[in-house]
């Protein structure tokens, strides 16, 4: 009786109840990252507010159970519309927040401060599954590619603007696991990313030319595929975004280059930007097979560490609880993937296995490119980690992603 | 969409679950990398990355004097650094210090110039225990602030040692700039001058280290005990052949309205037993750091107690550089030893058409060379002077060192001035030399001057036979035989039996340096000087021993416009002689009273002085202007 009480409110129980894990893990870890040898405002309390903020996400849960699944799909544009225009209102009005005062990602609403580009995430994806459920045929050519890209698009480069490129790769993540789940070949979707591909190689002209050559090969085998105006379009793309990548990167902030060139050698600065890659590998190295124990990390408590208890909170895991602790949270995380494929697999309708794809695809990136940055696998970016990181609008609007997932999984 | 049959979904879905194992595969084996393959690696990283070094000094070498006197050693002070994270924050604090250490805006910015981020700024180098006590207990009314024990420098009797000695002071920053410092880091106390700054390396040791804990933002959190703390080395002790005691009674004899230098020297291996300057200083302010008034008021002090006037002060030998003439002399074969001179003195001398007096209006007489020595004839000497000739005068002046340093073992000495040949008057004074330059040479004047020092070792050859050792302050140095007077024994006899009559019953300076039971023989000398043309500078350069043996320390004292060879400067050299060997030979050290003349002021009978008939008769009682021309 009980169970099936549990089950009609939560879902899926396994979902529920690894999220809910790695949510109170998280408040746990927060609290350790504010356990300093010289306590900070910043980060002593956090561990409560967080707390505060997941009673408020089970509560937005709660609710969310309660609406009908047709109400998504009908919310969906609406929805993408005012997260639009929300994005743009944070450009003009928005706010930074703490560390990363220099950016527009918050809007402060007096009471509180809320991050339009979570919301935007959300949107976004019941947006393009919205757009994508409702085609006959898979988006298999190119022209048919153009329009779920405008809709990733538009909210992506408005997230650029603020600058947020952490958020804005999640973006690219929704997109490609939306077209994936779609039916889009692989192939296809690596033409759609070759642009980008041309704007990173084009540093060397003549690595350049050999991707250009490869892209070329691709097309000629595709040949049957696509149309000519598709493959002129895709060569045309790619040659400019090879020619526009100096002046491009010529516009980018100092400290926007910085990361960059740390992540491909973080000892370029060991005081500057490269400080932070290196005091987090520091940490987590030192962290050994077993880690020093929670609460006992000594880069955390003598404050080596950057952002500590947001997007840096795994260097804290890593150096707490060891290589185990490690493999225990990605295992964790992995149970959450998959139970989300394993929901999107067993879901007919497309809307509903679109959009779990979509929540899938954005979490896939948050989780690599945080995790990866802090042992320097990825350029470090403002990106924090599902359900651990502080930060009460992306844990709110995991929680409440979650909640549509369990929702759409649930109705037959 | 085809997303409505099964087996695509499972088809995509297996594709899906296989990027999340790619992808959470790649940071697994990442991680296995950073946490379990170079673990140790960061471990050690992170252990030195909270850890900051604090230099801990090792405690600089004893200084023992012959007797193992301690005359510098160590105790405990403490040293108050500010390690801060940056340069504003460190302002702070020394702002906050500033009525605790009385910190002067001025020394603020001076020890800004010094800040380097995490490098420890050393604030007071010598703190009192009040302080330190007033600031421990408000400890966190002063974040950065690190308060040590160092040890620190102490002179036992500063003020009677400060020139041979020296003192230890913070290296400066242009110390840290010369090769010889390179190993040296900021903030290291180091020896300035004198034996302090000679042996410097050896009585430095090396510099242990112990870790304080920081956080990122260089902020204290506590000190480590425990592991990796290195104590460092302590300095090496050194041994002088200096005698404290004997320092501390010449301290204590030398008048204190006067400057001079006392120099004493032990006959057996050169070794210094006494090298005296005054007036003197207290090193042991220097230690705690002057502020910039006290020094100022040392600089400006027209005294010039810093100055080291036995090793760096130049002044003419006057009569007593009268034995090198004559031992030049006796070495070239120009004159024999009971020989007179052509003229007889009658008061003066007339050569090339100039009148030179002697000292004694109604003149010597026919004077052998002890005779001349002993009545310290001028017109003896002038005659001497020509026989030798100016060239061969200059000759060998050079080669027996006149122009040269001792070489004595500490960093600054003056080297004496006496021409090399007759370019020397061409090039200081623009003209040709006369040949009867070397009358006024052969009496001690003319461009000739010598430091304390010198005259000292020139007299050692003299109480050792002809050969002099390089003077010396540390103890067991290599030999070495720094030069010799190339004439026999007997000559040598015959130049101590001129300094006999000196001293003498009879003797120009009998009163100032008969004692009770040494023999002390030497020579007068009062040179006239640039700066004061009435009041010549007094030496007295001599040695003393047991009657009939051989003499046991050689004394050379000058004071500086003390008028009166015999009167002033030759007293300090018999009371210095009479401590030293009194001591030496197991007597109770002297009272103030000590040479005849004392004696007779005192109103106390001196049974043990010998008559005037005992010994060889001259006449004259004074030499109030020996020289003149």
């Amino acid at each position: 009786m009980i169970g099936r009480l549990f089950q009609r409110w939560v879902g899926d129980p396994s979902l529920f109840l690894a999220v809910l894990a790695m949510t109170a893990f998280g408040v746990a870890m927060i609290y350790s990252a504010g356990v300093l040898n010289i306590p900070s405002p910043i980060t002593e309390g956090a561990w409560i507010r967080q707390g505060q903020w997941a009673v408020i996400a089970l509560v937005s849960f709660t609710i969310i159970r309660l609406i009908g699944p047709r109400w998504f799909e009908w919310v969906a544009v609406p929805a993408y519309v005012v997260s639009v225009l929300l994005l743009v209102l944070t450009l003009i009005v928005g706010t930074g927040s703490g560390t990363a005062a220099g950016v527009k990602s918050f809007l402060d609403l007096g009471f509180m401060r809320f991050q339009p580009s979570e919301f935007a995430k959300l949107a976004t994806i019941l947006a393009l599954a919205r757009y994508l459920g409702s085609r006959t045929e898979d988006p298999a050519n190119v022209r048919a590619l153009v329009f779920p890209a405008v809709i990733v698009g538009v909210p992506l480069a408005l997230v650029i603007l603020q600058p947020d490129l952490g958020t804005a790769l999640a973006f690219v993540g929704i997109l490609f696991a939306a077209l994936f789940w779609a039916g889009t070949p692989i192939g296809m979707m690596a033409l759609l990313l070759s642009p980008g591909i041309s704007l990173v190689l084009s540093y060397d002209p003549r690595i350049w030319a050999a991707s250009f050559v490869f892209l070329i090969g691709a097309l000629y085998l595709y040949r049957y595929r696509l149309f000519l105006v598709e493959s002129l379009s895709v060569i045309l793309a790619n040659l400019v975004a090879g020619t526009i990548s100096t002046p491009l990167w010529n516009s980018l902030a100092q400290y926007q280059r910085n990361r960059i060139l740390v992540y491909l050698d973080p000892s370029v600065d060991p005081r500057g930007a490269g400080y932070h890659v290196i005091q987090s590998m520091v940490a987590i190295g030192s962290g050994g097979p077993t880690g020093k124990g929670f609460t006992a990390g000594t880069q955390k408590r003598f404050d080596f560490l950057p952002e500590q208890h947001t997007d840096f909170i795994f260097s804290v895991i890593g150096e707490e609880l060891g290589y185990l602790g490690t493999i225990l949270t990605l295992s964790l995380f992995a149970f959450i993937l998959y139970r989300l494929v394993k929901m999107a697999e067993g879901e007919a309708d497309p809307f509903a296995g679109l959009v779990i794809f979509g929540i899938f695809g954005a979490w896939l990136v948050h989780i690599f490119v945080n995790i990866g940055m802090t042992v320097g696998m990825v350029p470090v970016t403002g990106i924090p980690l599902p359900f651990v990181s502080y930060g009460g609008t992306f844990l709110l609007m995991s929680w409440v992603a979650v909640a549509v997932a369990a929702k759409l999984a649930g109705e037959e | 969409m085809r997303l409505v049959h099964p087996h695509t979904r499972r088809r995509r879905a297996t594709g899906a679950l296989g990027i999340v194992t790619i992808v959470l595969g790649a940071l697994a084996i990442q991680f296995f990398r950073v946490q379990m393959l170079q673990s140790n690696d960061y471990m050690l990283q992170s252990e030195s990355n909270r850890l900051r070094p604090l230099p801990v000094a090792a405690p600089r070498g004893t200084i023992f004097d012959r007797n193992d006197r301690v005359i510098a050693d160590n105790v405990p002070g403490y040293v108050i650094y500010v390690l801060r994270e940056s340069r504003e924050s460190t302002r702070e604090t020394l702002e906050r210090l500033k009525p605790y250490l009385a910190l002067s805006d001025e020394v603020i910015e001076s020890l800004m110039v010094r800040y380097q981020r995490w490098e420890p700024l050393v604030v007071e180098i010598d703190a009192d225990f009040e302080v330190v006590s007033v600031l421990e207990e408000r400890r966190e009314d002063f974040p950065g602030i690190v308060i040590e024990t160092r040890p620190k420098r102490r002179y036992i009797s500063g003020n009677a040692v400060s020139h041979v000695l020296g003192y230890v002071n913070e290296i400066t920053v242009e110390e840290l700039a010369e090769p010889r410092f390179s190993e040296y880091e900021p903030g290291v106390l180091i020896g300035k001058v004198g034996i302090e700054r000679q042996y410097e390396e050896r009585l430095q040791g090396r510099r242990g280290v112990r870790y304080l804990e920081v956080d990122a933002l260089g902020r204290i959190v506590g000190s480590l005990q425990g592991i990796e703390e290195d104590p460092g080395q302590p300095g090496e002790d050194i041994r002088l052949t200096l005698d404290l005691d004997l320092m501390e009674w010449i301290h204590s004899i030398f008048p204190d309205s006067l400057a001079g230098a006392v120099v004493a020297l032990d006959p057996v291996d050169g070794g210094v037993l006494a090298l005296y300057s005054a007036p003197t200083f207290d090193p042991n302010a220097f230690v705690s750091g002057l502020t910039p008034e006290e020094w100022a008021v040392l600089e400006a002090d027209p005294r010039k107690p810093l100055f080291n006037r036995s090793v760096m002060g130049l002044y003419p030998p006057g009569s007593t550089w009268k034995l090198a003439a004559a031992a030049i002399a006796l070495d070239r074969g120009v004159v024999g030893p009971h020989e007179v001179m052509p003229e007889p003195c009658t008061g003066g001398f007339l050569h090339d058409g100039l009148y030179r007096r002697c000292w004694l209006a109604e003149g010597h007489g026919y004077l052998d060379l002890a005779g001349a020595i002993a009545n310290s004839c001028n017109v003896y000497f002038y005659q001497l002077g020509m026989k030798i000739g100016l060239d061969a005068m200059l000759e060998a002046g050079t080669r027996i060192g006149f122009a040269e340093q001792c070489g004595i073992d500490l960093p600054q000495e003056s080297r004496g001035i006496f021409p090399a040949g007759r370019d020397f008057w061409r090039r200081e004074f623009g003209y040709d030399p006369q040949e009867g330059e070397v009358l006024n040479l052969a009496i001690g004047q003319g461009p000739n001057s010598q430091t304390p020092l010198k005259m000292a070792q020139f007299y050692l050859a003299l109480a050792r036979n002809g050969s002099a050792p390089t003077p010396h302050l540390i103890e067991n140095p290599d030999p070495t035989e720094r030069w010799r007077l190339n004439v026999s024994s007997e000559s040598i006899e015959v130049l101590r039996e001129g300094l006999r009559g000196v001293t003498a019953p009879g003797g120009t300076a009998v009163l100032g340096t008969a004692l009770e039971h040494w023999e002390v023989i030497g020579k007068t000398g009062t040179s006239q000087n640039a700066q004061d043309s009435l009041r010549a500078h007094a030496w007295f350069a001599g040695m003393a021993g047991p009657w009939g043996g051989e003499p046991e320390i050689v004394v050379v004292a000058l004071v500086e416009f003390g008028e009166s060879g015999s009167g002033v400067a030759a007293p300090l050299v018999a009371k210095t002689a009479d401590f030293y060997l009194r001591r030496k030979h197991g007597m109770p050290p002297p009272d103030s009273i000590q040479t005849l003349g004392e004696h007779y002021r005192a109103g106390r009978p001196a049974p043990w002085a010998r008559r005037a008939d005992e010994a060889e008769p001259s006449s004259g009682e004074a030499e109030p202007f020996l020289n003149d021309r």
